[in-house]
């Protein structure tokens, strides 16, 4: 029926003519705070990553260890058995290179993105997190090996960033 | 036509706080007694739907609905969020059985307020950004609004209101599952904190975290899972208006027209006659009155002669918020219509313990949105 | 399907898609929703309950945007509702208006999906921000377009495609949404011009993005008897589906989305299609990057495995090839207004059912058309089947 409709309704307006208070706008910052309680698996990584350890969480009915930990596995419906910890090591599952910032503004110097299959956890068990120490982003291969790079013990904060990046490394 | 039955419910009880659990953890001890309540379902592979009602600024995250399957055990399976009203949640899973495609679907909501550090500023910003936010204020100056409206076109007094506060938070002692039972009389509301005329602190229910989900299922399987479903007969919801320059304040518009519909659908006449109890919304006390009248459970302006006479109390004719209502459990945000639902099913069973009412077989279940909305629901419920 | 009632498609409308509107978001639903019912033959009066398609309310800069947009939607003094699945809302909402009717409750349900995107300022992105994980994600500066360069990453990388396969996506939905009176950015582009636009996230260039837009699109739902009384061309929902995958993002493989093949085979369940790609005529598969119209039309079945780029490559998808997919211009030239641009999808295959498209019409006299979206943390599929 869009051919039977003669007119679609929609005035566009410019960004420059917003921008320049041209069309009438009314701004609001909204004041919204939370906490969130990190909960009893979540807390178990904060306090890893203040250790130096990265947490998972193992199931023992599907025999998955999970990254990251969560009370509960979701594939058995059931509480998980215990939390220990993986290595901190892995091989790079995809990547990408970003030029562009949360608020779409572009970057210079590249952030380099992965999601990190860790050791010790189950297969596919990833992680998101950034890679540093490579100069040219195109050595970046899939399936590469890479390892934490981790703040010093008395900057870490109980946070995802308590691991800088992962670098490249080759094993033995 | 399909039938509907609740076949199964899951309260993690509510508190004041939380701090001990994440909200995927809440939500995963309410859903894991559910289950278990309907039969010991395994909802891998037993429930056809799941609807999770949430919305985001409530939790913090654009696109909540991200958050929700793995705690929930619909991890590829059938779930979707309902952003509205939890018996709006319930009338969706009503609906999506009756179309006979579906036999159990799971209703899941939950409150986590003591994770919001600025909660009464997010509700400010569910106002109308261009004619109403920027004035300002606490947001609850409109339930001030509405209540100095009814009492003016209705005749109920300041003292009824106060009798609800009294009433809800003496029967929450009787509910393990209230955060804020207490002994309190007309004094001590009358000299709480005036807030909003004509309003006092105690007039206003508090925050409490909390989660609950519901198991519904078509009559084809509802006595396998449980010996003792409970019947939806019938379930309403409405949404007035969000203009707070058209709306009416004295009455509550959404409550009578949700009503209507769920009246319709039970066939329900006589409301104050066949209903032997309800469940209504009463996150500030006025709104108990305000709603009774709109559910026609008694003539408007008599709500306040009823309570005053004890009419509405747990040995009375026709008890009403016997579970402490959201003045006794707490305000948990979208599970707050839940928990006037799940009163009304553990009542329905026989399971209310020292609070259970004798001989009840057809129960009312209504909730409002809250402020700024007129948005609400009303179910009835049976277990014959 | 004894006892199940049928669910018709009646009538459909839309506003332009553009970066920024002029109209807030409830004049939006409205101009949509006043084409919808009109096309329709019925008045508001006539619409027994409504649901909302929209995604965060942190793009409107409303809470609870369900309710500030009731009235502009036809929810006053109404049973009306909000159904939200991120990216998937705009196809999903027509899912849900489909059990409105069907389940026997409401004779007549009118379905709208809006966004008003540009009201996040300075740029809709911030909203994004807000939509991962507290703990593992939000800190380490995470974006949308991160997630999705990764997902695109590995697709590519499982299947050795290159970018230009990937890129004659993009070429073939702008140039489809030149015919589109709504569209925000039709355009004649070559595969060279995809490739040599700015990198934004590797493998992401700026030309394989859906812009950010503000947009409304509606639909009229009916039963049966309320459908033959108005129309004698009616459209059927005879399928509608949805899944969701794990939080859990980092530990699937993002290569293909098992979610979307879920939700494909409910809806192709309940609509009796055993053979997706001999059985569908025409489809409106969610795009907001190229590549993602490749890698749902292999959850939906419609192309094996890695197949889709073949087909794309060999002219099948265009509107005059076997299998027209995106006809519309998809979100790639229409625009992307989050859940406008999913129900902008249904009206889509509305229109071509009813041999109405203009322009746009695919070749043949299609029977049987699919929309679908994608959405939350590359977790969400919604589905629906039509018929005419």
């Amino acid at each position: 029926m869009s051919e039977k409709i003669k007119h679609f309704p929609g005035e566009a307006v410019s960004g420059r003519d917003i921008r320049d208070g041209k069309v009438p706008c009314i701004k609001h910052r909204p004041n919204v705070k939370y906490l969130w309680s990190a909960g009893v698996a979540m807390s178990r990584f904060i306090e890893g990553m203040k250790a130096g350890k990265i947490i998972g969480a193992k199931c023992v009915k599907c025999k998955r260890i999970m990254v990251p930990p969560r009370a509960f596995c979701e594939e058995c419906f059931r509480p998980i058995d215990e939390y220990i910890p993986v290595k901190d090591t892995g091989t790079i599952n995809t990547y990408s290179v970003s030029y562009v910032a949360g608020d779409a503004s572009r970057i210079k110097e590249p952030i380099l993105v992965a999601v990190i299959d860790l050791d010790g956890a189950s297969k596919g068990m990833g992680i998101l997190h950034i890679l540093g120490e490579i100069s040219d982003w195109k050595q970046i291969k899939f399936g590469m090996k890479v390892k934490a790079v981790w703040k010093p013990a008395n900057e870490r904060e109980g946070s995802v960033t308590d691991i800088k990046y992962f670098k490249p490394f080759k094993e033995g | 036509m399909t039938d509907v039955a609740i076949v199964g419910v899951g309260c993690t009880g509510f508190k004041t706080v939380s701090p001990d659990v994440s909200y995927k953890e809440l939500m995963f001890e309410a859903a894991t007694r559910a289950y278990q309540d309907a039969g010991n379902i395994n909802p891998r592979k037993d429930i056809d739907a799941f609807i999770s009602v949430a919305e985001d600024y409530w939790e913090g995250f654009s696109i909540f609905d991200e958050f929700v399957p793995d705690q929930l055990g619909a991890v590829l399976r059938h779930l979707f969020t309902v952003s509205g009203d939890s018996i709006i949640g319930l009338g969706t899973a009503h609906m999506l059985i009756k179309t006979g495609h579906f036999d159990v679907v799971a209703v899941e909501s939950h409150g986590k307020p003591s994770d919001i550090l600025t909660l009464y500023d997010i509700v400010s910003f569910a106002m109308d950004p261009v004619f109403n936010r920027p004035l300002g204020g606490h947001p609850f100056y409109l339930a001030g609004l509405e209540m100095n409206r009814f009492l003016f076109e209705t005749g109920n007094t300041k003292e009824d209101c106060a009798m609800v506060a009294v009433k809800n938070r003496e029967n929450a002692l009787r509910n393990p599952y209230a955060a804020y039972g207490a002994q309190i009389d007309l004094d001590d509301v009358f000299c709480s904190n005036p807030y909003f005329y004509p309003m006092n602190k105690f007039d206003i229910s508090q925050p409490a975290d909390g989660g609950i989900v519901l198991i519904l299922a078509s009559d084809e399987v509802a006595s396998d899972l449980n010996d003792c479903p409970i019947w939806i007969k019938g379930v309403g919801w409405a949404t007035e208006t969000p203009s707070l320059e058209s709306r009416s304040f004295g009455d509550a518009v959404y409550a009578q027209l949700s009503a209507e519909m769920a009246y319709r659908e039970a066939k329900i006449t006589s409301p104050s006659r066949e209903i032997d109890f309800a469940e209504v919304d009463d996150l500030f006390s006025y709104k108990e009155l305000q709603h009774m009248e709109a559910l026609r459970l008694c003539d408007v302006g008599e709500a306040g002669q009823l309570i005053a006479e004890g009419v509405t109390g747990i040995d009375g004719d026709l008890p009403i918020n016997v579970s402490g209502g959201n003045l006794g459990m707490g305000w948990a945000l979208e599970a707050s219509g839940m928990q006037r639902l799940l009163e009304v099913v553990i009542q329905l069973r026989g399971d209310a313990g020292e609070r259970q009412l004798a001989d009840v077989e057809v129960g009312l279940a209504q909730s409002w949105r809250g402020i700024p909305t007129a948005t609400g629901g009303t179910a009835v419920l049976s277990n014959c | 399907m004894v006892g199940k009632k049928r669910v018709a498609v009646i009538g459909a409308g839309m506003t332009k898609f553009r970066r920024n509107l002029k109209e807030t978001g409830k004049e939006l639903s409205y101009e949509a929703s006043s084409i919808a019912l009109d096309q329709a033959g019925l008045e508001l009066s006539d619409i027994k309950s409504v649901v909302m398609g929209t995604a965060p309310d942190a793009f409107d800069g409303v809470h609870m945007k369900g309710e500030y947009l009731a009235d502009g939607a036809g929810g006053w003094e109404k049973p009306y509702s909000r159904v939200f699945v991120g990216g998937g809302t705009g196809v999903f909402a027509i899912d849900a208006g489909w059990w409105h009717v069907a389940s026997g409750k409401f004779d007549t349900c009118l379905v709208v999906g809006e966004e008003k995107m540009s009201s996040c300022y300075p740029h809709p992105a911030y909203a994004f921000t807000t939509i991962f994980d507290q703990i593992y994600a939000r800190p380490l500066g995470v974006t949308l377009i991160w997630i999705f360069a990764l997902e695109m990453h590995r697709y590519m990388h499982v299947h050795g495609i290159k970018k230009e396969e990937i890129a004659l996506v993009s070429v073939k939905n702008k140039r489809n949404a030149l015919d589109h009176p709504c569209a925000q950015l039709g355009a004649n582009i070559t595969v060279e011009d995809v490739l040599n636009s700015e990198v934004m996230c590797w493998p992401v260039q700026r030309l394989d993005i859906s812009p950010t837009s503000d947009g409304a699109a509606a639909l009229v739902l009916a039963s049966e008897d309320v459908a033959k009384k108005l129309t004698d061309n009616p459209v059927w929902i005879d399928g509608v589906g949805w899944c969701i995958d794990s939080t859990y993002w980092t530990n699937r493989d993002l290569y293909y989305p098992q979610y979307v093949q879920c939700a494909a085979q409910m809806a192709y369940k309940m609509a009796g299609i055993k053979n997706p790609p001999k059985e569908i005529d025409v489809a409106e598969v969610y795009d907001p990057f190229d590549y993602k119209e490749l890698h749902h039309m292999e959850g939906l079945m419609l192309a094996r495995k890695g197949q889709a780029p073949k087909l794309t490559a060999e002219g099948v998808t265009q509107r005059d090839g076997d299998l027209p997919i995106n006809p519309s211009g998809g979100l790639l030239g229409v625009g992307n207004p989050i859940a406008a641009a999913g129900t902008m999808k249904c009206c889509e295959i509305f229109w071509q059912l009813r041999g109405e498209a203009g322009k746009r019409q695919v070749k043949g006299d299609p029977r049987t058309g699919l929309a679908q979206a994608w959405g939350d943390l590359m977790q969400y599929g919604s589905v629906v089947v039509m018929r005419s």
